[in-house]
């Protein structure tokens, strides 16, 4: 008796369950997300999680949202876009450049569906691409470490040597180059985005060979907690990290995708989606930069300058020109600097890095 | 009174049997308890994780790819294990078997080459794999270095082989520097089953490693000496079997076989060759081998089944909003519980009732 009650409520659970999520798709617009890490990774994918709340909070009752998260740039990922597909989500992000063939792959099998793809440079009609130009801020940055350093010399973490990473480097030298010529820095690669304990080593070598501000391209805060041990100073990566860092973050370079995710899925909700390539910078506040602390006053001066200039079109990082490791000019595509196919495949350091590109 | 675990005089057949039923019933109560906490439907969830994605043909095919590499390794490793060789490293002769095949791929990019380019580069691949397992091997046999660390480590450097390959020499010219060979051609792909579908000829040659492993363990000489040198090595040596010899063998069918698994999932679910082609699947593979208890079909029905809470999983976060971290609990508490029930195949729980206190002989 208790027995077939238990199986009678089952039953009517699933049906109710059932029923109410069929309804749900029929008059909401599904919006889908594929990350990377996990939502609370405090950086890269966190930033990600930050704008999906801002969509939900902007949209409310008119959309559904739904994530995948901590999926691996392999063979796992068509599966899991085409798992969003399945599930009725009519406009999906995934926010990371390894999930670009994947994307581009569950996207010509579904023509009716939107995709947007983060940092890749592969498109279709109905598969845009989205980044921004965090070298702007990187630039920025160079600036600040070169006026703060003592010893001259700037630890990197990288993750992998990627365009987007190598263009980060070289605009930071860049920039570092315009307060102190001399200027040293010294790189480790962790090969991963998101490794605190490696990264938290890579910051512990870096200061052990004698580097005083830390920087970093990958996602965790644990870079900042050493510098911070260590009474060292550090920049954030990805997302507000002064709490891990109260007295070493200078500035952070903070992604928010907010305003972004909020015009996409207004243009779907209007009818109004079309593919295309946004790649946004200070100008357009693809990015922005965590309020400049631990400097003097002078130092913050300059960095907003310095900001205001590149938010008006004003100062190019890249301007030519832009001096190889080898000492000659790199032809400069651009006009006044260099076009952004050469920022985007940028494989090469400039002049005054003393180190090797991995796979050069 | 006590609880005492107490060894049984031979394994029960019953509990051989039933194990698995009482690990997924106590996965059930305990997972039910979790989401009810959580404020989930519990019925609804067990549900999306284990029923609804056998229930769509799509869920299907996904499944079966998942568990394709899985189980072709799987099945290798279970060699090694019952032979008492231990190759933690299929995971660095999966990414050999890969580079190794990729080779091929890549240098007759864009030529047309015919249809040849794919057996060759499967072959190649499992090779490789064989080459790349028997150094552990032969380090274990000629020098009595330790198979565990020297296969694992290889990993490591297969790795970094791949990583170097993408990122310099074989890179795709086209491809912004980004680290990945082009797309390989047609002729370079492992072709799909059904249309639409991701299913592909990969899952059939695992099906044929599975019954090949059944047929090697089960019907032949060389199986019953594997079994033998692992059981019961000094019976093996009066018997003749030569045991280095089998640590040589079954760790080149087993890295053939990772070397295979891995040049299919590259020019198959993939596409090209990539930095993290695989999400640890030399490693997941050694729980699916013990799983299902070193046994070929014992390890499809695992494999399958690891694949089944992947799945399913995905499907729980999309559908009821249950977050990843659920998915790995779910994972963990299975395999923990399927661990302790086997325990029970090989132990008895009996409780001992403390004697009655007898007076010392002191006056």
């Amino acid at each position: 008796m208790m027995k077939k009650n238990l199986l009678a409520a089952a039953a009517a659970l699933l049906l109710a369950g059932g029923a109410t999520s069929s309804a749900i798709a029929a008059d909401k617009l599904k919006v889908g997300f594929i990350y990377l890490g996990p939502v609370g990774d405090l950086g890269w994918t966190y930033q990600h999680e930050l704008a999906r709340q801002a969509v939900v909070k902007e949209f409310g009752d008119k959309i559904e949202t739904t994530f995948l998260e901590n999926i691996p740039e392999g063979p796992d990922a068509e599966r899991a876009v085409e798992q969003l597909v399945r599930a009725g989500n009519k406009l999906i992000f995934t926010t990371s450049f390894g999930y670009m063939d994947p994307t581009l792959k569950v996207a010509k099998k579904y023509p009716n569906v939107h995709f947007e793809h983060c940092s890749g440079y592969k498109r279709d009609k109905n598969m845009s691409t989205y980044s921004a130009r965090w070298y702007q801020g990187r630039y920025i940055q160079g600036e600040i470490a070169a006026k703060m350093s003592k010893a001259g010399v700037l630890g990197y973490i990288g993750s992998f040597p990627i365009p987007e990473v190598v263009s980060g480097i070289n605009a930071t030298m860049i920039g570092a180059q315009t307060v102190n010529p001399n200027i040293k820095v010294k790189i480790i690669w962790v090969n991963s985005w998101f490794d605190p304990g490696k990264e938290a080593d890579a910051a512990k070598a870096l200061l052990d060979q004698g580097a005083d501000i830390i920087m970093q391209h990958t996602d965790s805060p644990a870079a900042m907690q050493i510098a911070g041990e260590r009474g060292k100073l550090a920049f954030g990566q990805d997302s507000e990290m002064i709490k891990f860092g109260p007295k070493a973050q200078l500035t952070s370079i903070l992604d928010t995708w907010a305003p972004y995710y909020i015009e996409r899925v207004k243009a779907e909700l209007d009818g109004t989606w079309k593919s295309g390539d946004t790649w946004g910078g200070l100008e357009t506040k693809m990015f922005e930069m965590a309020p400049y602390t631990n400097m003097p006053d002078d130092v913050k001066k300059t960095a907003e300058d310095t900001q205001a200039a590149i938010a008006a079109g004003k100062l190019h990082p890249f301007k030519c020109p832009v001096v190889a490791q080898d000492g000659k000019d790199v032809e400069c595509k651009g006009g006044d600097h260099l076009a952004d196919d050469q920022i985007l495949g940028m494989n090469f350091y400039v002049k005054g890095i003393d180190d090797k590109l991995p796979g050069k | 009174m006590q609880l005492v675990l107490e060894k049984r005089a031979e394994r029960s057949k019953t509990v051989a049997l039933i194990s698995p039923l009482i690990a997924i019933g106590l996965t059930i109560v305990t997972m039910t308890i979790l989401f009810a906490v959580m404020g989930k439907n519990p019925i609804l969830a067990l549900y999306v994780y284990f029923i609804a994605p056998l229930a769509d043909g799509y869920s299907l095919q996904e499944i079966a790819v998942k568990a394709t590499p899985l189980v072709m390794i799987a099945i290798g490793l279970s060699l090694c294990y019952l032979a008492n060789a231990w190759n933690i490293g299929a995971e660095g002769q999966f990414l050999m078997g890969a580079v190794a095949g990729s080779w091929i791929a890549v240098k007759t990019q864009g030529i047309e080459a015919g249809h040849w380019v794919l057996p060759a580069m499967l072959l190649l691949g499992a090779i490789a794999g064989a080459l790349y397992a028997l150094i552990p091997a032969i380090c274990k046999v000629k020098f009595g270095a330790s198979e565990i660390l020297t296969s694992l480590m290889l990993v490591y450097v297969a790795d970094l082989l791949l990583d170097y390959l993408v990122r310099g020499p074989w890179r795709d010219p086209q491809g912004f520097n980004f680290p990945t060979t082009a797309e390989f051609d047609p002729v370079a792909t492992v072709p799909t089953l059904i249309e639409g579908g991701r299913l592909h000829l990969g899952s059939i040659l695992a099906l044929i490693v599975v019954a090949a492993g059944a047929v090697l363990l089960g019907k032949t000489i060389k199986g019953f000496e594997i079994r033998v040198v692992g059981a019961a090595p000094r019976a093996a040596r009066f018997g003749g079997f030569n045991a280095n010899q089998l640590i040589l063998l079954t760790f080149a069918i087993s890295g053939a076989l990772s070397g295979l698994a891995g040049i299919i999932e590259v020019a198959g679910p993939v596409g090209h060759l990539q930095p993290g082609i695989s999400p640890g699947y030399g490693f997941t593979a050694i729980i699916v081998a013990f799983l299902g208890r070193l046994n070929p079909v014992g390890i499809l029905i695992a494999g399958l089944f690891l694949a089944l809470t992947f799945i399913g999983g995905e499907q729980a976060q999309i559908a009821m909003k249950i977050p990843l971290d659920v998915t790995k609990v779910f994972q963990g508490v299975l395999l923990f519980y399927v661990l302790a029930c086997d325990s029970l195949i090989l132990y008895r729980f009996r409780i001992i009732f403390s004697a009655p206190q007898v007076a010392r002989g002191t006056h």
